[in-house]
């Protein structure tokens, strides 16, 4: 357990050190800021112009804009992911940094399991951070609170920590900058199958549903990152809700049961996989 | 009887199709420096990754203090320094040290810390980051770092490629004072002259095989004996140093007049050379 922890946190002060964090932090503002100076400009407009449709457009622009902020999380957490995870075990043991750690008693699960507890830990955080920031900006500004708060943060949370899994398995196997690449092109992978399910959907394409549902089974950050979405508007109907459904929330759905499982089980699979090939491998 | 620091029984490693250990034997005994030598490729570094448990053996057995090369039970027994290693270019060598005190479980504190950064004269630097330290200055952390938690076997590969004559002399002391510890010592490096100035035994290892074995001296001798005499110097290259009375007692009953008798020590490198030349 010691060796787990000081594992951890000379990884939490490696990512801090190698000022990946700052770089983030600092564009995370220029993003809430901005975030925050087109939600106070976006809900003057709505305010202006308000009456004209039947539904409501304080909520439609709310969760709009929530929906959006929720995507920019996620894709900034999952940049987060790749830096602090992309050269963990090949890139380092390239450069020569993994193998006096690796000779140490604690050995190589241990290891692993560190790196993943502090990345996972940080991409967590960060994610969590952000996302109840954007909350609150678009709250205090335009007065939009979603019926669900802590689903849709939990989510995230849990989509960003399987990347987190899948780039260190990556890296397990990937020299750095094509685990980067990789887990990048996966992430896009997901993305891509959660708007196909959303052009099946308004196309009642079956074909492209089912392509969908594969890719969402096959990479589940995007099942979570759907069901966070569904969260946040799952109480909003009427026009409003159908009118909320075609914008950023148009392939939103709440996972199953079964699927929140399966992402857990996948996410202890991809890290069962990196531990066994990292155990054999020749550094 | 305790088990050697290091022992390899039959140890061989293939990449694919290539042998890069084909069935090495050799034992580190408790407190013993011994010299790795071979050239490029020869398979030197191979063998101290599986003894570190870094690489994994294709057959034979490889085993530290008794345990298994690669067991948590071997890595706690030995201290190490890689060839091509880097630290973490923030941390300084104090929090290097300090993280490497935790991880090989060494309650050695801060004085063990302040003893090793001594040792390699880094006590002034012990703020300083890495980043910010010569070549030399952090080869010196790395044998500080191999040092931690006093370890009963050091691998050390090629620990001087990157130090000055001022530096190499400072390892070559530091071993010297490992030997006096009672730490067994495998030293891979291409430099023979301080392999043979520190080392008890040598192995010379060509193409993954160990192709000969025995102290500096031992191997460096059968340099011949050179015989002056009236008529001029005799060589003989086949003898020697016992066989010299024998030798002179032969000439002078033959009617030489002896005036000097030299017996020819070969160098290390000679040596090297020889059994190197012989397994092409």
């Amino acid at each position: 357990m010691s060796g787990l922890a000081t594992i951890a946190g000379y990884a939490l002060r490696e990512s801090i050190r190698r000022r990946v964090l700052t770089v983030v932090c600092v564009l995370t503002a220029v993003f809430l800021g901005l975030y925050g100076w087109a939600t106070s400009a976006v809900f003057d407009e709505v305010r202006d112009s308000a009456g004209g449709l039947p539904l409501d457009e304080q909520v439609l622009t709310g969760a709009t804009l929530l929906g959006l902020a929720m995507f920019v999380t996620l894709f900034l957490g999952v940049v987060l992911a790749v830096f602090l995870t992309l050269g963990a075990v090949r890139g380092d043991a390239e450069r020569g940094l993994l193998q006096p750690l690796v000779v140490r008693p604690v050995g190589r699960r241990t290891l692993l399991a560190g790196r993943f507890l502090a990345s996972a830990g940080v991409c967590a955080a960060y994610v969590l951070v952000v996302y109840t920031i954007a909350l609150l900006l678009t709250g205090l500004i335009g007065g939009f609170w979603p019926g669900a708060i802590v689903t849709p943060a939990l989510g995230l949370a849990g989509a960003v920590a399987i990347v987190v899994a899948l780039a260190l398995l990556g890296t397990t196997l990937l020299s750095a900058t094509a685990n980067g690449i990789a887990i990048f092109m996966l992430f896009g992978a997901g993305l891509t199958g959660g708007l196909l399910g959303q052009i099946g959907g308004a196309l009642g394409s079956d074909t492209l549903d089912t392509i969908s549902k594969v890719a969402i089974w096959a990479l589940p950050f995007e099942a979570l990152y759907q069901d966070a979405l569904h969260a946040l508007t799952a109480d909003i109907d009427g026009v409003t809700g159908i009118a909320v459904q075609l914008g950023p929330f148009g392939g939103a759905a709440d996972a199953s049961a079964a699927l929140l499982v399966w992402a857990a089980v996948y996410a202890g699979l991809a890290g069962a996989a990196a531990v066994r090939v990292f155990a054999r491998a020749d550094l | 009887m305790s088990p050697p620091a290091l022992a390899t029984r039959a140890l061989t490693k293939r990449y694919g199709t290539q042998v890069a250990l084909a069935g090495i034997d050799l034992e580190v005994g408790e407190g013993e420096l011994v010299g790795l030598l071979g050239p490029n490729g020869a398979g030197k570094s191979t063998l101290v990754k599986i003894a570190a448990g870094l690489v994994h053996a294709t057959s034979g057995s490889a085993e530290v203090a008794g345990a298994p090369a690669g067991s948590a039970q071997a890595r706690a027994a030995l201290g190490y320094l890689a060839e091509l290693f880097r630290f973490p270019g923030w941390c300084s060598a104090e929090e290097l040290l300090r993280l490497h005190q935790r991880l090989a479980g060494s309650r050695g504190g801060a004085a063990e810390r302040a003893d090793l950064l001594q040792l390699v004269d880094l006590s002034e630097a012990a703020r300083k980051p890495v980043e910010q330290m010569s070549k030399g200055m952090q080869q010196r952390l790395g044998i500080a770092q191999a040092l931690v938690g006093e370890p009963r076997v050091v691998l050390l590969d090629e620990p001087t490629s990157a130090l000055d004559p001022a530096g190499r002399r400072a390892v070559r002391d530091l071993l010297a004072e490992l030997r006096r510890r009672g730490v067994a010592v495998l030293l891979n490096s291409h430099l023979l002259g301080e392999v043979e100035l520190v080392c008890d035994r040598v192995a010379i290892v060509a193409r993954g095989r160990l192709v000969a074995q025995g102290s500096p001296g031992e191997l460096s001798e059968a340099g011949g004996v050179e015989i002056e005499t009236a008529q001029g110097t005799q060589t003989f290259t086949d003898a020697a140093r016992d066989d010299v009375p024998q030798l002179v007692a032969r000439l002078v009953a033959e009617g030489e007049e002896i005036y000097g008798v030299r017996v020819v020590r070969g160098t290390l490198e000679d040596a090297y050379l020889r059994a190197v030349e012989a397994h092409p």
